[in-house]
């Protein structure tokens, strides 16, 4: 049976850190940063690689930050 | 071919929208002025041109269905009288800062407040020197006829598209509601989609394919940015005030006095000028066309040839503090108005000139 | 060496499947962070690039929070005095009615100021797309009462809290324009979830359908957080809105078709 995997590119200078993302993911991939970006903000970041490219981060995103892939391997 | 015919002021204002080939009219009903609405409405532009009528909910909602218009490159147009155009007065400055062409029409009637529904030139220092918020200047014609009721339409979309600026007509409840023989220009055919693009690369038509968009806004957070906007339409208002100004005289070649007077104040002073000519009292009449541009350069030229000038306005006393500033001292220079929707008779005026200029 | 958790293999134009529309500009989005305004900007954008329509889409931004949506939309668009957006937009959608025409308004500018202009507009059938964004608070100068404000709800300009009896009730402006011949679909829906946004979008590319069949207003609210002006983390907001907001405003099509649901 084919398997899912997916990823995510994140621009983390267009990041606000609303943090609405890590609430949408299924995966628990995405969490906050400790450092800040050149606005200040604490961006997103993937933890983990378990991203199944569903696209829930990406779609919350109020600022279109997130891209996303996804694959059958 | 031109067309004879009596009408009223503002349905020849209306019937020269239609055949200077106008997109839009977006009205609200308010004496002296509803003529232009309902001549409309009775003439179904709509299935001849093309052009939409809308009544519209408020004199608020006309004057931003014409900026709506206008920022697509369409001819609109609106009309009201005095509390109304207080009414549009957010819009119309809008207008200006976006820089959006436009003719509206006052048919001004007496105030302050609601007034009364009788003629007046009260409205002068609202249409000349803002009315609504900012630095902004409109660039103001004064019709004394039926006749310039109708040519205004024409002449004020040349201008307004010229130098993208909203045009006023400020007109009055005589010349608006008085009917004349008016000679009307033949039917214009409406400028297609494709030619408005080309008129107005500005206007949001739709995003050209190969971009960029385009944005009509009067908003700029930048300071800088908004003081060199500023700048932008005071060199325009300069350049209006150089290219534009537009005025009349009557007997004032070997005149010893002279009444400066617009829309239909000019028509009574042309009887008074009569008047006072068979009493041996040698006075011309000079008729500002333009309100702004205001032609102070020609009402200078007098203040070394009179010994006085007297303004006739159906106001207290607003387009004399112009006529000061252009004569700067140099002559004597006095007001008589009539107000609250009263009209003066051309007696009224001799004897004004006579007490106030020639034995004052 | 910081573990990135990238999967640079996968990353391949086939295997795309989202990115930001196109239709929306480079231009960093003016809104505080975890703003439904921008989630909301996004769905039209996709809306317009997925019907082809950028080229044919006139758009008009209202006073407020999104005043400078203009910035934003990579598409004609012209910014209206205050409440005044539909005025703006019957004058576009009857000179140019080729055109797909929206507004896009918060609820001052479209509930309060504009109420005459919504009314109207929506009461003649204007053939526009109506987008109303909700988050019952002045949001651009600084959280003051706006007149969706729930009852109770402490702003800057009823800092104990809304007091109706004083202050009076929210209005709930998507239930009166709904009443109005003039509507063809009257929907409230919201951006907070991934389930919520696919549905949301959903809504706007029916309202935007719609403008082709020539019937009338499609009027969208979006019920949407105020971060700053509700003083709380854009999570919190969120779950703030889900239990105050939606109670009062619940989600849902109120009329579709031209017909109220039942």
């Amino acid at each position: 049976m084919a398997k899912i995997t997916g990823d995510i590119v994140i621009d983390i200078e267009r990041c606000k850190g609303c943090e609405v993302c890590t609430t949408a993911c299924p995966q628990e991939v995405i969490a906050m940063s400790k450092e800040v970006n050149s606005k200040g903000y604490n961006y997103a970041i993937k933890v983990n690689a378990n991203c199944i490219g569903c696209a829930n981060c990406a779609v919350v995103c109020p600022d279109g930050v997130i891209t996303v892939y996804r694959a059958k391997v | 071919m031109k067309e004879l015919k009596l009408m009223k002021g503002n349905e020849a204002f209306a019937e020269a929208a239609i055949r200077a080939g106008v997109d839009g009219y977006f009205g609200y009903p308010i004496t002296p002025q509803s003529e232009v609405l309902e001549y409309l409405m009775a003439q179904k532009p709509y299935e001849q041109t093309g052009m939409v009528v809308l009544q519209a909910e408020s004199e608020v909602a006309a004057i931003n269905m014409v900026y709506g218009g206008a920022a697509c490159g369409k001819k609109v147009v609106t009309s009201s009288s005095s509390p109304g155009i207080s009414l549009k007065m957010e819009g119309i400055s809008y207008l200006a800062g976006a820089e959006l062409p436009a003719v509206i029409l006052n048919v001004v009637r007496g105030g302050p407040g609601l007034g009364t529904i009788q003629p007046s030139q009260s409205d002068y220092f609202q249409a000349t020197k803002g009315g609504g918020h900012g630095d902004y200047r409109l660039i103001v014609l004064a019709p004394a006829s039926v006749q310039e009721m109708a040519d205004f339409v024409g002449l004020g979309f040349d201008l307004a598209f010229k130098y993208r600026t909203p045009v006023m007509v400020l007109s009055d409840g005589v010349i608006g509601q008085m009917m004349e023989k008016v000679e009307l220009e033949p039917q214009v055919t409406r400028r297609t989609n494709e030619e408005v693009a080309a008129q107005c690369p500005w206007a949001t038509t739709g995003r050209p394919v190969n971009g960029p968009h385009r944005i009509i806004t009067s908003l700029e957070l930048d300071s800088a940015k908004q003081e060199i906007h500023n700048h932008k339409l005071q060199n325009k208002y300069k350049e209006i005030e150089e290219q534009e100004t537009r005025f009349e005289t009557i007997g004032c070649d070997d005149a010893d006095y002279l009444f400066v007077a617009f829309g239909s104040s000019a028509r009574i002073c042309q009887k008074a000028v009569q008047i006072a000519r068979a009493k041996g009292i040698k006075v011309g009449l000079l008729r500002p066309i333009t309100l702004f541009p205001f032609p102070s350069k020609a009402i200078d030229s007098y203040s070394k040839q009179v010994k006085g000038i007297l303004t006739v306005e159906m106001n207290a006393g607003q387009m004399v503090e112009d006529v000061m500033l252009a004569v700067n001292g140099k002559v004597k220079v006095a007001h008589f108005g009539r107000f609250g929707g009263i009209i003066p008779t051309p007696d009224e005026v001799v004897k004004a000139l006579e007490t106030k200029i020639i034995g004052g | 060496m910081v573990e990135t958790f990238d999967k640079p293999e996968i990353r391949t134009p086939e295997n795309l499947v989202y990115s930001k529309t196109k239709v929306l500009t480079d231009n960093v989005l003016s809104y505080c962070p975890g703003c439904g305004h921008g989630t909301t900007h996004r769905l039209v954008a996709e809306v317009i690039e997925e019907m082809g329509i950028q080229n044919n889409t006139i758009g008009v931004a209202p006073v407020g929070c999104s005043v400078l949506a203009y910035n934003f939309f990579d598409i004609d668009m012209q910014q209206a005095a205050h409440g005044r957006a539909p005025a703006l937009a019957t004058a576009i959608k009857r000179l140019l009615p080729e055109r797909f025409v929206f507004t896009y308004q918060g609820d001052g500018d479209l509930a309060a100021i504009g109420t005459a202009e919504t009314i109207h507009a929506c009461n003649r059938g204007e053939n526009i797309v109506i987008i109303f964004v909700n988050n019952g608070i002045y949001g651009m100068t600084g959280g003051q009462m706006a007149p969706t404000t729930l009852p109770g709800m402490p702003t800057s300009t009823s800092p104990y809290g809304r007091d109706t009896q004083i202050m009076g009730n929210p209005l709930k402006i998507t239930e009166l324009v709904a009443q109005l011949p003039g509507t063809y679909m009257v929907t409230r829906q919201a951006v907070h979830t991934p389930a919520a946004v696919r549905k949301a979008k959903k809504a706007i590319r029916q309202a935007f359908e719609n403008q082709i069949l020539n019937k009338g207003v499609s009027f969208v609210e979006v019920v949407s957080n105020c971060n700053s002006g509700w003083k709380l983390p854009p999570v919190k907001a969120n779950e703030w809105m889900v239990n105050h907001m939606f109670p009062f405003y619940p989600l849902g099509d109120i009329k579709i078709n031209g017909e109220m649901v039942k």
